[in-house]
C-alpha cells in the first residue's frame, strides 16, 4: 500500500482525478451562464451583464450567493432524507465522469462494463429526486416526485434499448474501445462514427437524454406553472445548488455519452507540433459536448411543455417499439454480414 | 487492504439488511433495501462478476425498487405502531424455519470446495456470460423469458378488466 502511494502510476492518477473533477466543475459551473446568455439571446434580451465582462463572473456570484442564503429547513419536513436527498443526486452524476474519456489517455479508469455502469450510476440519481420531494411534506414537490420517478423508468427503457445498436456494431461495453473503434474513415472523408449507422437509434437517445434529464420539454417533475418548482420547490440555499449541479452534471454526462457512442468521442483530424496534438482530442470532444448542450439550451429557450399523458404516450408508444424495432434490424444486418 | 474493503461492504449489506426487518417505517425498510442491493453489487466485483454487479443495480436498485418506492410514496403509509402485532403467532413458526435454514445454508458452506484461483472457471465478463446463455443453457433463457411474458400478459389483463 505504502508503496503504492508513492508509485508512479498512483501520481498520475491523481493527477488525472484532479484535471478532470476541476475540469468539471468548473465547466459545470459555466454552464449556467452560457444556459442564461444563449435563452436570453433567443428570445431577445441582453442577459446576465453586470458581474465582470459580458456577465462572465456571474456563475461566481451566484454561488456566493448560494453560499450565504439561509438553509430553510420546513417544520414538518423528514430531516435525515432531507438533507440526504441532495446528496444523493448529486454523487451519483458525479461519480460518472470517472470512466468517461476525456482524451487518449485523460480517462481515470476504464471498465469492462462501462456503459453500464453509467446506466446503474445514473439510474440511482432518480431517489434523490424522490426522497426530495417526499421529504420535504409539501404536496407540490410530492406531485414532482412522483411525476418524475415513473417518467424516469418510462424513459430508461429506450435510453437504454437505444444503445444496444450500437453495442452490437463495436462489440464492446467499453468506453475506450468504443472510441477505438470509430478512428477510421469511410471512403476516404466520411468519418467512422456510428449516427452514420444508427441514425434512429441517435435520434431515440437524444429525446429520451432529455426527459432522463428533466430538461424542458420534458420537465414535467418542475413545471414552474403548475407545480411552482416541482420536487425542489422547499430547498434553498446549497442544498438548492446541489440539485441544480446534479441536473447540470447529468446533462453533460449524457452528451459525453452520446459523444462516445455516436460521434466518435475524441477523434478528429490532429495537426501541428507534439503539445497540440496532445490536447487536441479533448478539444474536439469537448466540442462535440457543447453541440449537445447547444441543442439542449435551444429546445429550453423555443419548445413548450409537453402534457403529461403525451410524455407517457411517446415514451411507451413511439420511443420503445422504435428502439425495439432498431435492435431486430440491426441484429439482423450483423448476423448477416 | 481488499479484505479490510471486503469487511466494510460485507458489514454494510448485513446491516443494511437487518435494518430492513427492524425499521417500523415501510419507506426506511425500503431505501435499506437499496443500500443492501448496492453493497451486494461492490461483494460481487470483489468476485470479478462485474456484469452480475451492475446488472443487479440496473435491475433491482435502478428499477424494481424505484416502483417500490413508487408506490410507498403514493399510498403514504404511517409508521407501525408499537404493540399492535397481528401476526404474532408467525414466530413460533418463523424461529424454528429460520434456524432450519440457517442449518442448511452453513452445511453447505462447510462442504463446498473452494473455487480456483486463476478463474477462467468463474468469469464474469459480458461475452463470457453472453456466450454461455445462449450455447449451453439456451433452453431455460427461454423458458425464462417466456415466462417473463407470461407475467406481462397476466399484468396488463389485472390492471385493464375490460379490455
Amino acid at each position: 500500500m505504502i508503496e503504492y502511494l508513492t508509485s508512479y502510476d498512483f501520481i498520475v492518477l491523481m493527477i488525472k482525478i484532479i484535471i478532470i473533477f476541476g475540469g468539471v466543475m468548473g465547466a459545470l459551473a459555466y454552464l449556467t451562464w452560457i444556459e442564461r446568455k444563449l435563452m436570453a439571446r433567443v428570445q431577445m434580451r441582453p442577459g446576465p451583464t453586470r458581474v465582470g465582462p459580458f456577465g462572465l463572473l456571474q456563475p461566481l456570484a451566484d454561488g456566493l450567493k448560494f453560499l450565504f442564503k439561509e438553509d430553510v429547513i420546513p417544520t414538518n419536513a423528514n430531516t435525515f432524507l432531507y438533507i440526504a436527498a441532495p446528496i444523493v443526486s448529486l454523487v451519483p452524476a458525479l461519480m460518472s465522469f470517472s470512466i468517461i474519456p476525456f482524451g487518449p489517455s485523460l480517462q481515470v479508469t476504464d471498465l469492462n462494463v462501462g456503459l453500464l455502469f453509467i446506466f446503474a450510476i445514473t439510474s440511482l440519481g432518480v431517489y434523490g429526486i424522490v426522497l426530495g420531494g417526499w421529504a420535504s411534506n409539501s404536496k407540490y414537490p410530492l406531485m414532482g416526485a412522483i411525476r418524475s420517478s415513473a417518467q424516469m423508468i418510462s424513459y430508461e427503457l429506450s435510453l437504454t434499448l437505444s444503445v444496444v445498436g450500437v453495442l452490437m456494431i463495436a462489440n464492446t461495453l467499453s468506453l475506450a474501445q468504443l472510441v477505438a473503434s470509430q478512428q477510421d474513415t469511410w471512403f476516404g472523408f466520411l468519418p467512422r462514427w456510428n449516427i452514420f449507422l444508427q441514425p434512429v437509434a441517435f435520434i431515440i437517445y437524444v429525446c429520451s437524454a432529455v426527459a432522463e434529464t428533466n430538461r424542458l420539454p420534458f420537465d414535467l417533475a418542475e413545471s414552474e406553472q403548475e407545480l411552482v418548482a416541482g420536487w425542489h420547490t422547499e430547498y434553498s440555499s446549497l442544498k438548492f445548488a446541489m440539485f441544480m449541479l446534479a441536473e447540470y452534471a447529468n446533462m453533460v454526462t449524457v452528451s459525453a455519452l452520446a459523444t462516445v457512442m455516436f460521434l466518435g468521442g475524441w477523434s478528429g483530424p490532429l495537426f501541428g507540433p507534439f503539445w497540440l496534438r496532445a490536447g487536441l482530442p479533448t478539444l474536439w470532444f469537448v466540442l462535440k459536448i457543447s453541440i449537445f448542450i447547444f441543442f439542449y439550451v435551444l429546445l429550453r429557450s423555443t419548445i413548450p411543455r409537453f402534457r403529461y399523458d403525451q410524455l407517457m404516450k411517446f415514451g411507451w408508444k413511439v420511443l420503445l417499439p422504435l428502439s425495439l424495432a432498431n435492435i431486430l434490424v440491426t441484429s439482423f444486418i450483423v448476423a448477416i454480414s | 487492504m481488499i479484505q479490510l474493503v471486503f469487511l466494510l461492504f460485507a458489514a454494510v449489506a448485513a446491516g443494511a439488511a437487518i435494518n430492513v426487518l427492524i425499521q417500523k417505517h415501510v419507506l426506511y425498510s425500503a431505501l435499506s433495501l437499496i443500500l443492501m442491493l448496492t453493497a451486494m453489487s461492490i461483494l460481487f466485483i470483489f468476485l470479478r462478476a462485474e456484469f452480475l454487479a451492475m446488472i443487479q443495480i440496473i435491475v433491482y436498485a435502478g428499477a424494481i425498487m424505484v416502483l417500490f418506492v413508487f408506490v410507498i410514496m403514493l399510498l403514504n403509509l404511517p409508521a407501525d405502531e408499537d404493540g399492535v402485532d397481528q401476526l404474532r403467532w408467525l414466530k413460533f413458526i418463523g424461529i424454528p424455519l429460520g434456524l432450519f435454514f440457517l442449518f442448511f445454508v452453513l452445511a453447505t458452506l462447510w462442504n463446498v470446495e473452494a473455487p480456483p484461483a486463476s478463474g477462467t472457471a468463474l468469469n464474469g465478463s459480458p461475452r463470457a456470460i453472453g456466450e454461455s446463455l445462449f450455447t449451453d443453457y439456451l433452453l431455460p433463457f427461454e423458458v425464462t423469458s417466456l415466462l417473463i411474458l407470461i407475467a406481462l400478459v397476466g399484468a396488463v389483463v389485472f390492471a385493464k378488466k375490460d379490455l
